[in-house]
Formats: structure tokens, sequence, C-alpha cells
């Protein structure tokens, strides 16, 4: 048998849908059972010790899995959050007991923090805070670099936000720092911590719709044809590479099923970038050069 | 009383608590009394707390789909659906929705049916009825089994070990198709995705369905490529599904008689047969709405009857009543409050919700779905008296999984290629409006106050607040709670039977969600939901 190394990774989930694990069940290529079965690139394969909606273990035997994790192998595991955190109030996400009591997710998300190799925080909720921290945010809910920054914790971080997020950003990560490490992953980030691989373009950018900004062809209500900068669409002001990616294997993407993009990358998400259907301050066109003189998709005379 | 004491009357009893209980979706706590080998009682909560309905509140009422829906991303399609429904009705166009809007809205909710069906019953549910480690000694030529094997001899057996021992009683070649059955179901729940993004855009958290109809145009393209990954699934459920269910109904025949539940059944029905106008609970749909008695009686569901309790609840005596007028302020010392979900209840009692409530309406209202059940029943090797059951919800599943996958190569035929798909909208100064419809895991509503153009009131009653709701005040557990009792547990330290029963509703904790009143220190006192 080959000799294969392990890359341990626990997937703990907080102030979550659960949407981010159902998007890497999507991952095609490698599927998810290539994922949890096989090498994830040559010589290398990511164990999955901890991912509660698959794991076949319960209660108290999983949660001695997380401890064991963090205890017998510091430093050497990635911890991938899901969901924001928990920070008005220790009981708003509980899970599993230590000691006897009931443990805080906030704690135990720290905890794997201050242990792990890097966290990489899967979907806007963990990268930036997400719906749950919008406002009046119920439940003072932060994203998980917030939570190390209060907490003093010195852990790289990489954010792969979205809505969720495509399954090939976290698994083309994951394969990134299998194949070339941490430090070469870090160098790969923007001023976000995203991947710049993944986030480095507008939407805009390389939307198929592109011409009819340009041409001035708005859709004026849902399931009209044409650039759908009028119906809301956030496109000019959101990172990712969703045009050419696409979603759920190449099917389709938000701007193909007539939808405005809502920006859901965005650390702006859901906030300020509501109302989700009305368009855009023309003001934030100008900080990319896409507003003319003459306005948004009118050609200067 | 302390929020966080174990909710326990019996103290003779050992009592078994699981948290977390994982393979479902949410945080989610049990508690079981235990005595003479037999729960006595039982107690579920909710752990996590999210507060949606206070983000809902003063924003724009078109967000609302798209933020409701992310309550659940297992489900954001009943959720959109939900949302959408209950704004057609404030904003006046539930009467005018294309035939095309609703045939895709339609065809996207079924597509999500199907996937989460397949995902529950192989991802979530198998491993408490199927031993991985029986292809460690694998000698065959199937390349999935191969990769198990493989796996398990590297030693690195997360996320299947540790698990619960003992229980599992399947013979080495049934076991080896169910691992077969497991990583082919986890492909073929992605192709159900990919078939709902051709109209929903993407998944999770589809964009298309709005007020008024879908933003996705129809195109005969598309037809063709919805029908023939519809065709892929349609054979696993035949091929693969059917046949995993029948296994485990053979080898735990037992749980034909286990976890009954309350015997009462509730469901709003789906998928609408034509248009959307008229009250919601008289639409001709797919799944016939009902409400089904103890002795199998079917009655018509009356929407002013559904309300929540709050008696052994944390909130105020106030916030009880008809979810449309709803309020949730905390009362986190109420004297007898052991949890922080709401009871909701219909026309005063328990309600089970989900696929055997729909199944049980449909098979009391007759016609051709009565005999597939039957039909379903019989290949199990029970009666359809034995559906309140563990196995009769699995049996439920898959009976209904084939329905709505006939349905959908009809309604797949029905569309107009090039015909419009929404009905032009405005957002109205005030309105109200319900949507009241199921979703993979049961009755869902969505209930809305539209004032000075923007969300003055919005509440949630969703499926499994139903099916794990706590006692109300005349001290009757909610269904979950009633499934539980009375199961007999036999290894103590290996309780399969209660997570059998438990997982057999399918629950989604995160979408069980309250929102609490602003202004309060409740600081360290939830444990809920």
């Amino acid at each position: 048998m080959p000799n294969i190394v392990e890359i341990p990774a626990v997937w703990l989930q907080s102030a979550a849908c659960t949407g981010c694990a159902v998007s890497l069940l999507n991952s095609l290529a490698p599927d998810v059972a290539g994922i949890v079965l096989r090498e994830l690139v040559p010589g290398k394969h990511v164990s999955l010790r901890f991912q509660a909606n698959v794991m076949a273990g319960q209660g108290a035997q999983v949660m001695r899995v997380l401890q064991d994790e963090a205890a017998k192998e510091a430093g050497r595991y990635v911890l991938i959050m899901e969901g924001s955190l928990f920070a008005g109030g220790d009981a708003y996400g509980m899970m599993g007991e230590a000691d006897g009591a009931e443990r805080p997710i906030y704690r135990t998300a720290a905890e794997l923090a201050r242990n792990s190799m890097a966290v990489i925080c899967a979907g806007t909720c963990a990268a930036f805070g997400g719906i749950p921290s919008a406002k009046p945010n119920p439940t003072g809910a932060i994203s998980m670099g917030e939570l190390l920054r209060r907490e003093n914790i010195k852990v790289p971080v990489v954010n792969i936000p979205g809505c969720p997020p495509h399954a090939d950003w976290i698994v083309g990560t994951l394969a990134a720092l299998a194949m070339y490490g941490l430090d070469a992953v870090a160098a790969g980030l923007d001023e976000l911590q995203r991947p710049a691989m993944f986030f480095g373009k507008l939407i805009h950018e390389t939307c198929p719709r592109r011409a009819d900004f340009d041409a001035g062809r708005f859709a004026k209500r849902f399931g009209q044809t044409g650039c759908l900068y009028e119906l809301g669409c956030k496109g000019p002001v959101t990172y990712a590479d969703c045009p050419t990616r696409m979603w759920n294997s190449g099917t389709n993407w938000c701007i193909g099923a007539g939808s405005p993009c809502h920006g859901c990358v965005e650390p702006d998400f859901p906030d300020r970038l509501s109302p989700l259907y009305r368009k855009i301050d023309e003001k934030s066109l100008a900080r990319f050069g896409l507003l003319t003189e003459a306005g948004p998709g009118k050609p200067t005379a | 009383m302390d929020g966080t004491q174990p909710p326990v009357r019996d103290a003779r009893g050992k009592t078994i608590t699981i948290d977390p209980v994982t393979r479902i979706e949410g945080h989610m706590k049990v508690e079981a009394v235990v005595d003479g080998g037999e729960v006595k009682e039982a107690r579920c909560s909710g752990t996590m707390f999210r507060g949606f309905e206070k983000i809902l509140e003063g924003r724009h009422p078109l967000d609302a789909v798209r933020l409701t829906q992310r309550v659940c991303g297992v489900c954001p399609v009943i959720h959109a659906t939900a949302s959408a429904m209950c704004l057609d009705e404030a904003l006046g166009v539930s009467g005018k929705i294309p035939p095309n809007g609703r045939l895709v809205r339609n065809l996207v909710l079924a597509s999500n049916f199907l996937q989460s069906h397949i995902l529950h019953f192989f991802a979530l549910a198998a491993l408490d009825y199927v031993d991985v480690a029986a292809a460690a000694d694998y000698t065959g030529g199937d390349s999935d089994l191969k990769a198990v094997k493989s796996f398990i001899a590297r030693k690195e057996l997360s996320p299947f070990f540790p698990r619960y021992e003992g229980g599992y009683r399947f013979d080495k070649q049934t076991n080896l198709e169910m691992v077969k059955g497991y990583v082919k179901a986890l492909r073929v729940r992605r192709v159900c995705h990919e078939m709902l993004s051709i109209f929903g855009g993407k998944m999770p958290h589809n964009v298309d369905i709005v007020p008024g109809g879908v933003t996705s145009a129809v195109t005969a393209d598309k037809i063709a490529i919805f029908l023939g990954k519809l065709q892929e699934v349609r054979e696993f459920i035949e091929d693969a599904y059917l046949p995993a269910v029948l296994a485990v109904a053979k080898a735990y025949a037992d749980y034909f008689q286990i976890g009954p539940g309350c015997r009462r059944f509730l469901t709003y029905g789906g998928f609408n047969a034509d248009d959307e106008s008229g009250d919601p609970l008289k639409r001709r749909r797919l799944l016939p709405q009902g409400v089904v008695d103890n002795r199998g009686n079917l009655g018509a569901v009356d929407a002013a009857k559904i309300s929540e309790e709050v008696s052994h609840s944390r909130y105020t005596e106030a916030c009880a009543g008809h979810p449309s007028q709803g309020d949730t302020i905390p009362a986190p010392d109420k004297e007898g409050a052991y949890s922080w979900l709401k009871a909701p209840r219909y026309d005063g009692a328990p309600a089970e919700v989900g696929p055997l409530a729909r199944v049980m309406a449909a098979y009391a209202s007759g016609g051709a779905m009565k005999a597939d059940i039957d039909a379903a029943a019989r290949l199990a090797g029970a009666g359809a008296a034995a559906l309140p059951s563990v196995l009769g919800r699995h049996l439920a599943r898959i009976v209904e999984a084939r329905w709505v996958a006939d349905a959908m190569v009809r309604w797949l035929g029905e569309l107009t290629p090039g015909a419009p798909a929404a009905a032009e909208i405005s957002i109205p100064k005030e309105g109200t409006g319900a949507g009241l419809v199921d979703g993979p895991r049961g009755a869902l509503g969505h209930w809305i106050t539209i004032a000075d153009g923007k969300i003055a009131r919005y509440q949630l009653v969703v499926p499994t607040t139903w099916n794990a709701s706590p006692q109300d005040g005349a001290g009757v557990p909610g269904p979950i709670e009633q499934a539980l009792v009375g199961t007999k547990v036999k290894d103590q330290e290996n309780p399969f039977e209660i997570v059998r029963v438990i997982r057999s509703f399918d629950p989604c904790l995160a979408c069980s969600v309250h929102v609490l009143s602003a202004g309060r220190d409740v600081k360290g006192v939830y444990r809920i939901v």
C-alpha cells in the first residue's frame, strides 16, 4: 500500500444552516465519497475526523473525538468552521457536554482554533458574520476572524465566503494546502483573507450579460432579458468567479436563472447590500470604473 | 427554575443523554429516562438559536424570500416557496401566477424532495442499520467498495467510527449492497441539485422563486436536460432506494411496532395542481392536505385551528395563540417551563408532520395513492395499520419519492417554452399573507405583515417545531417525545433504539428557531429555541 499522508480536518458548525456542508456534498470531482475515501491530491488524504451531519457516532463519543483531536493532533489539523460565532451569550449555541456541563460552541471553537494548523472559514457567516450578524444581531454573532482577535489566538485564517461557498472553492483550497503548504496558500490571499484564485475578479467583469449593461439594455422586471442591474444586481460590486465556474457541476448560476446577484460572498451581505432587489448606489460603480459620465450603461457621446 | 437543569422528573430511572444527536440538521439534544429497560420519559431540545424573525423586521418584503430560505441549507426551497406564497397573497398576485411559474416552482421543490429523501435514508439514517466494516475483506470488483476497503485498511476510520456497536443485523452481502447504495446515493443526490439548478440557478439557496412566479425562462433544452437527469434519479429510486428500504424492513421488522408517536397527523399538502388563487388549504395539490385522527379519519385543515402553546415553553403567556399574531417574549424563569421550543398544536392537540403524515392523508383520501401505499406496505411485509412507526416513516418517504418523481415527468410535459413565468408585482403599503405548504419534513407556515411598505411582523412555524415540541398545558408531550416513550432499550451504552426513533422523523433543528425580543438580558439561559 502506498504511503499516504493524512491531513486531519475537523468541521465544526455554529450559527449555521448546514448549507455550506450541503454545498460541499455537491462537489463534482472529486465527489464527496472521493473526498472522504480517497487521496485528494497525489499522496495526500484529508481525514474528516468530525462532521456532525455525516459521522456515525454521537453524543459523548463524538465529543471525545474533538477532545482527542485538540490534544493529540495539536498543530496538525485544519479547523473548518461553518457559521458565525455567538458572542452575545454562550448559551445561544451549545453542543455536547464536557465535565458534566453543557459546552458552548464558542468555547469549543476557540479551543479547537488555538490548537489547529489553520482555520478555514467556510461560508459568509464564518468569514464575515453573515445573516446571523445582520441587524439587529439578536445573538451578538461575529465572524471566526473576530473571535480569534478577541481571544488573542494567532493562527492563519483562510476565508472562503459565499452563501453557500462553491464546493470547488473549499476543495481547491484544501488541495492547495495539501500540495503546496500553508505559506503558499497564505501568499495567495487578498486583504480579506480570500484566495485570489477564486475571488480575484468582479462578477461584472466576466458576466455574460455585460454587453447588455454596456449597451444600456436592462431588464425592468423578472423574466425579461437584458442586464439585471435595474433589478438590484450586485455583480458590479461582488468578487467571485461564478460566471465562469458556474454552479452545481457547471449547470447554471444565479444570473443564468434570471436572478440578480445578491453579493452573497461579500462582507456587506446582507445588510449593506439590502434591499437585495434595489439598484445599487451608482456612486459605488465609480470605485470600479464602471460609471460613465452619461450614467451606467449609457455610452458617452 | 434554572434553565440548565436536566428536565427529568422521574428520579428512579437512568437518564440517557445524547448530545449532540448527529446525522440530523442543526443542533439537538435528547434526554431519555430509562427504567426497567424502557423509556419512561423523553425530552428533546434544540441547542442553537439565531433569531431570524427579528432580523427580518423592518426589511424590504422581497428580501424575506432570500433571507428565510437561509434558515435551512437542506430545505431552502420550501422556505422560499412558503415565503413567496405568503407574499403572493400580501401582494395580491396569488391568482395571477402563470402556469410556467407554478410548474417551475413545483419542479424545483420536487427536485429537493427527492434530494432530501435520498440524503435522509442513506447518508443520515442508514448508518444506524448498516455495518460499513463489512467492506474490510471485500474481494469483488466494485470500485466504490474497493475504495471503502482500502480506506478501512489505512485505519483512518472517520467519519464511520466511533459508532454504536452491537446492533447491526444484516448479513454480509446485504451490508455490502447497502454500502454501495450509500456511496451511490451521495452522487444521485448531487444530480437532484443539478436538476434543481437548471431553473433554480444554484443550490443550496436557489434564487429563482420570487413572489409572482419564478425568474427563470422556460426553454426546450432545459426541459430535455432536466428530464435526462430525472430519469437517472428515478432509476436509482427504483433500483437502489426501494430495495434498500425493503431490506431494512425485512431485517428490522420489529421497527414496524416501535415509535408510533401521537397517531394524529397534519399536512398542508404540496405541489399545486392548478393556479395559486384562493384559500391555500383548499387548493388542488398533488399531495392532499388534511388532518388524520387516531382512527384514520381525514378532516379538512382549518388554518384558524393552528396555535402555539407556551405552557412548558420559556415564553410569556402573551406569546400563545395563532402564529399570524404570535410574539416571542422570553420568560426564562417561568414555573414548569423546560424548553425554548414553542408547542404548535392543531385544534388543541399535538400532530405529527412529514412524509408519514402526507401518506396517512393520501391513504385516508382514497384514490390511486391508497393502492400504492398498500402495495408498498405489503412488499415490506406489513399492513397499512403498521405505518405509524419507525419503518413506516421510511416507507412513507420512498412511496412519496416515487409519486413525486412520476409527477415531475408530467409537469415537464405541461411547460410552455417561451411563455411568461412571473406576474408583474408591486409592493403594497399594507398587507398580510400566509404561506402554508409542506416541505420534505412536513407542514411549513410563513406569516407576513407588511406595514409602511416594510416587513412589520414575520412568523414561521416549521415542521420540526411540530415534531420536537415540548409538552402542552394539558401535559401532553410532543410527537417525538411520545414516540420515544415505551421504546425498549437493550443496551444503554449503545441506545440504537432511541436514535432510530429520532432519525425516523428526519429532524431539522436549525429550522425550528423562534426569535426573542430585544432589550432583555437573558444571557446564559438559552437551551434552545
